[in-house]
C-alpha cells in the first residue's frame, strides 16, 4: 500500500509505516537502513535501483530529496509491500526543512541494524563528516554519478573516512578478479603496468591506483585508445606479459604467455547490480582504503612534477 | 464483571482523565465488564452544572475511547454520571460529595463501594486524603469497600515516600491502596511474565552465564508538553527511573514467583530490588542531562530553559542514565543501565538482554566484521513484540555472516487490538486485584536504589549536561557505557 503525507513530520511518518505494516502483515527481518540522498533529477532511477535492491536485501530504505516549493515542510510517501520485501519512504524537504534533514532520518533508522547511506549523484566532499552521512555505519557514492568523475573520486580519496566505499571500485571488482588470478596462475616480476580507459573514466584512475599499489611498480594511464570504461590492462615483466583488452565494453580477450588468445565476458554492470553487490558488506573495506591512499599518492606525485619538483 | 460500585475521580478535568482514565471506562463498559449498578463521579474546581460534565465525558469518549461508540452502552453509564464541583479544602464540597454518593448507591444501585481516583498533584495528595477521612469517606461500612488510588510520584525521595505511606494507610488499609504504574497494565509487560514462566528455552540463558549486559530504555519524542508545574523539580529520574524502569528491572531480573497472587509476585520483586543497588562510583555509572533547542523529527522545537513555565536556571534532568548492579547469585557481575529521557528521536520502551560473545569463532577475521553478539530484546511500545538478534551466512559470499533478527509481532500473531492499560487497572481496581499495583515496599526499595544516585547529583549541584532535541541523549551517557566496553543501542 502506498499512503501520502503532505506537511509532515517523523512521528506522523512512523505512525503511518506503523499501520501500512499492520496492513499488509509486517514485514520483519529487514536487514539495514537504506538511505538515500538524491537529487529530484535522479529520483527515478534512484527509485528504480532501491526496489532492486530492497529484493535482495529487506530493508528500509529512505529516499531523500529537496523539493521546490516555497513553504517550509517536509512531504513523505510510504511505500509497503509494493513488489519490494521491505518498506520504501520517500521524504521530500522544502524550504528551511532542507537544512534539518538529519532530525527526520534519526528517529527513522530501524532499530540496531546498521546504516548505509547512498548518494548517487553528488555527494558531500566528505562523505564521513556529513550529518546524515555520519549516521551510517557504510557510505556509498558514485564518482560516475558526478558530472566530473576523475575530480569526484580524487575528492573521495582525500576525504576517505572507514565506512566510506565509491561504487567505482564495485565497477573493478572483476577487473580486480581477472588480474589477480591470471598472476596467481603465470606468475612473473611484473615490472611495467598500462591501463588504459577512456576520458572520463574514474574506474580506470582507481585500478590504474590499485595495481600500483599491490604490485609496486609504475603504471601509466593511456587516454586516447578509442572504447567505453576500461579498454585493457597490460601486465608487463622484461619478456612476457598478461593482456586484457574490451573495446565494446562487454566482452575481452585475454591472453597471457604461452596461451592462444581466449575470450572473457567482462560486461559493464547496471547500477542495480552494483549496489545490491556492495550491499552484502556490511564492514569498512581495507583494501579499498588502501587503493585510495595510493591514488592520494600518486595526486601528490603528480603535482609534485607539475610544479618541477623532482618526483 | 465488576461488582457494583462508584468511582470518584478527583482532577478530572485534566488530561489523564479525559485523554484515559473516562475512555477506558467506557471501553470496559462496551466490553460488558462494568456493572448495571455502576456510577461516575467528578469532582473538580469547576462552576459547572451536571449537563456540561456529561458532555465532557461524552467528548472525551467519543475522541478517545478504544472501542466503537454504541448508544445503548452510553445511555447505561451515563444513568451514574455525577459532577460535584469544589476545592479539595471545602468542606462542603465533600459534604455534597458524600450526599452525592449516598444517593448515587439509592438510586444507582452501586452498592456502597467506592473508590477514590486522586488524579491531583502530589502536594494535593494530603489534603485529599485527610478530606476524605475527616468527611468519613473512607470509612468502610459492614459488606462495602472503600479504595483509594493514587499515581506516581510516591513521594521525591525514601522519606517523602514513608511519609505519604504514613497518611494513606492511617485512612486506608494497605490492601486498599492502589499505586498506579501504568505500565504494569501494559499486555507487553504482563506478557515479560509469560515469556519467562511459560516457556522451557529462555530461562537456561537468563542469568550472568550468558547475559552479558541489560539495557532498559524509555524515550520520549516529546518535551514537557505543559506539564511544567508538575515536572520541573521532578526530573527524569524521579518520574521514570524510580517506578516504571525499576519495575521492569525488576520483572525483568526476579526469580519465578511461587504464583501470580499479588502477595508472591510482590515477594519476588522485593527480593531482587533488595538485591539491587546503584553502582559503587556514582559519578562513573550515573549521566543526566537537559534538552536544549533545535529541530527534532522536523519540527523545530525549545530548549527545556525555553519551555513555558519554567525557571531559566532551572537544574531539572530531562534525560537521566544509571548503571544497577544486582548483588545475587542470577546476576552478578551483569550491569543493568536504565535510561530514560525527553525529546529523543522516537518514542519507544524496551528491554534489551545483550548476550555475551561466543567463546570461540571458527571464521576467518573478515568474516565476522559486521556480526555483533546476541540479543533479546522486548519491546514494549509501539510495535509491540520481541526480537531476537543472531548471526547469519550472507547469501551469495564464501562465508560472510552478519546479524539477522528473527521477530515476534504482537500485532501481527494476535489481531485483537490490545486493552489499553487503564481498561485493565481501573477493572483491577473495582475488583480489587492487586498484583499489577506496585506495593509500598517496593516503592521504597525503588528510592532506596535511586536515593545515593540523587543525592550525590545535587551534591555536586552542577546542572544537568545539555543535549540536542531529537538527539539520544548526552555525551556523558555513552561516555558512561564506553567505560565499561559497551554502547547504547539504538532502540
Amino acid at each position: 500500500m502506498i499512503v501520502k503525507l503532505s506537511t509532515t513530520n517523523a512521528a506522523e511518518v512512523q505512525q503511518a509505516i506503523a499501520n501500512a505494516r499492520h496492513h499488509v502483515g509486517a514485514s520483519s527481518g529487514l536487514v539495514f537502513t537504506l538511505v538515500v540522498v538524491a537529487e529530484l533529477a535522479e529520483y527515478d532511477r534512484a527509485m528504480e535501483a532501491c526496489m532492486e535492491a530492497g529484493r535482495e536485501h529487506p530493508s528500509r530504505i529512505l529516499l531523500l530529496t529537496n523539493g521546490r516549493a516555497r513553504a517550509d515542510r517536509m512531504d513523505a510517501e510510504v511505500q509497503a509491500g509494493e513488489g519490494a520485501p521491505g518498506e520504501i519512504i520517500a521524504l521530500k524537504f522544502h524550504g528551511v526543512l532542507q537544512k534539518h534533514r538529519e532530525s527526520v532520518v534519526l528517529p527513522l533508522l530501524l532499530p540496531d541494524l546498521p546504516v548505509i547511506v547512498w548518494w548517487p549523484g553528488r555527494s558531500p566532499k566528505a562523505p564521513g563528516l556529513d550529518p546524515i552521512g555520519r549516521m551510517g555505519t557504510r557510505r556509498i557514492t558514485d564518482a560516475m554519478g558526478d558530472p566530473n568523475p576523475i575530480g569526484a573520486l580524487e575528492v573521495r580519496a582525500r576525504n576517505y573516512c572507514p565506512g566510506d566505499t565509491d561504487l567505482t571500485w564495485t565497477r573493478i571488482t572483476r577487473w580486480r578478479g581477472l588480474l589477480a588470478a591470471a598472476l596467481d596462475a603465470y606468475p612473473m616480476e611484473v615490472s611495467r603496468v598500462g591501463v588504459s580507459a577512456a576520458p572520463e573514466n574514474a574506474a580506470g584512475t582507481l585500478l590504474a591506483a590499485w595495481l600500483a599499489d599491490r604490485l609496486d611498480v609504475p603504471v601509466t594511464v593511456d587516454r586516447d585508445k578509442p572504447g567505453v570504461g576500461i579498454t585493457g590492462v597490460v601486465l608487463g615483466s622484461v619478456d612476457d606479459e598478461i593482456r586484457v583488452t574490451r573495446t565494446d565494453g562487454n566482452l575481452a580477450t585475454f591472453s597471457a604467455p604461452g596461451l592462444p588468445q581466449r575470450l572473457v565476458a567482462l560486461p559493464r554492470r547496471d547500477l542495480n547490480t552494483l549496489l545490491a553487490e556492495e550491499l552484502r558488506r556490511l564492514d569498512d573495506d581495507p583494501i579499498y582504503a588502501e587503493a585510495m591512499a595510493a591514488l592520494v599518492r600518486r595526486l601528490d606525485k603528480a603535482a609534485d612534477r607539475g610544479r618541477g619538483r623532482p618526483a | 464483571m465488576a461488582g457494583p460500585s462508584a468511582l470518584v475521580l478527583f482532577g478530572v478535568t485534566g488530561d489523564l482523565a479525559r485523554k484515559k482514565l473516562l475512555p477506558a471506562i467506557y471501553d470496559l463498559a462496551n466490553r460488558g465488564l462494568l456493572p448495571p449498578g455502576f456510577g461516575i463521579v467528578g469532582f473538580a474546581r469547576r462552576d459547572w452544572a451536571a449537563e456540561h460534565f456529561t458532555q465532557l465525558v461524552s467528548d472525551a469518549v467519543h475522541e478517545h475511547a478504544r472501542t466503537e461508540f454504541r448508544e445503548d452502552v452510553w445511555k447505561q453509564l451515563q444513568e451514574g454520571i455525577r459532577f460535584v464541583p469544589g476545592d479539595l479544602g471545602d468542606n462542603d464540597a465533600f459534604a455534597q460529595l458524600k450526599a452525592t454518593l449516598t444517593d448515587l448507591d439509592e438510586r444507582q444501585g452501586t452498592g456502597g463501594n467506592h473508590a477514590f481516583y486522586l488524579s491531583v498533584p502530589p502536594k494535593a495528595f494530603d489534603v485529599a486524603v485527610a478530606q476524605l477521612r475527616r468527611h468519613g469517606l473512607a470509612d468502610r461500612p459492614k459488606g462495602s469497600w472503600r479504595r483509594v488510588v493514587i499515581e506516581k510520584p510516591f513521594g521525591h525521595d525514601l522519606a517523602s515516600a514513608r511519609q505519604l505511606e504514613k497518611k494513606l494507610s492511617r485512612a486506608f488499609e494497605p490492601s486498599s491502596i492502589f499505586r498506579i504504574d501504568h505500565y504494569l497494565g501494559k499486555e507487553t509487560v504482563q506478557n515479560l511474565l509469560a515469556f519467562r514462566f511459560a516457556n522451557t528455552m529462555f530461562e537456561p540463558i537468563w542469568n550472568r552465564n550468558y547475559i552479558d549486559h541489560v539495557q532498559i530504555t524509555m524515550a520520549e519524542d516529546i518535551g514537557i508538553a505543559g506539564r511544567a508545574g508538575y515536572y520541573d523539580g521532578i526530573g527524569a529520574a524521579r518520574d521514570v527511573i524510580q517506578n516504571h524502569l525499576l519495575q521492569l528491572l525488576a520483572l525483568t531480573a526476579m526469580e519465578e514467583p511461587a504464583s501470580f497472587d499479588a502477595n508472591q509476585l510482590s515477594m519476588e520483586k522485593r527480593k531482587v530490588l533488595a538485591a539491587a543497588r546503584a553502582p559503587a562510583d556514582l559519578d562513573a555509572h550515573s549521566a543526566r542531562g537537559q534538552y536544549s533547542g533545535g529541530w527534532a523529527g522536523g519540527v523545530e522545537v525549545p530548549g527545556y530553559l525555553e519551555e513555558q513555565g519554567i525557571p531559566g536556571d532551572s537544574r531539572t534532568d530531562t534525560y537521566a542514565a544509571i548503571r544497577v548492579d544486582i548483588d545475587n547469585r542470577r546476576w552478578a557481575g551483569v550491569p543493568f543501565y536504565l535510561r530514560t529521557g525527553k525529546r529523543l528521536p522516537r518514542r519507544v520502551t524496551e528491554v534489551a538482554l545483550n548476550l555475551r560473545p561466543a567463546p570461540h569463532l571458527p571464521f576467518d577475521g573478515t568474516a565476522v566484521r559486521s556480526l555483533g553478539t546476541n540479543a533479546l530484546v522486548l519491546r514494549i511500545q509501539p510495535d509491540e513484540g520481541i526480537t531476537l538478534r543472531f548471526g547469519a551466512k550472507v547469501p551469495a559470499t564464501p562465508m560472510e555472516l552478519r546479524d539477522v533478527n528473527m521477530d515476534f509481532g504482537y500485532g501481527t500473531s494476535f489481531a485483537e487490538t490490545s486493552p489499553e492499560a487503564y481498561e485493565r487497572l481501573l477493572l483491577d481496581v473495582l475488583l480489587g486485584s492487586e498484583p499489577l499495583f506496585p506495593q509500598a515496599a517496593e516503592v521504597e526499595l525503588s528510592w532506596q536504589i535511586l536515593d545515593p544516585v540523587l543525592d550525590r547529583w545535587a551534591e555536586k549541584g552542577a546542572p544537568p549536561e545539555s543535549y540536542p532535541s531529537g538527539s539520544w541523549g548526552p555525551q556523558s551517557a555513552s561516555d558512561m557505557l564506553a567505560r565499561d566496553g559497551f554502547s547504547w543501542r539504538r532502540p
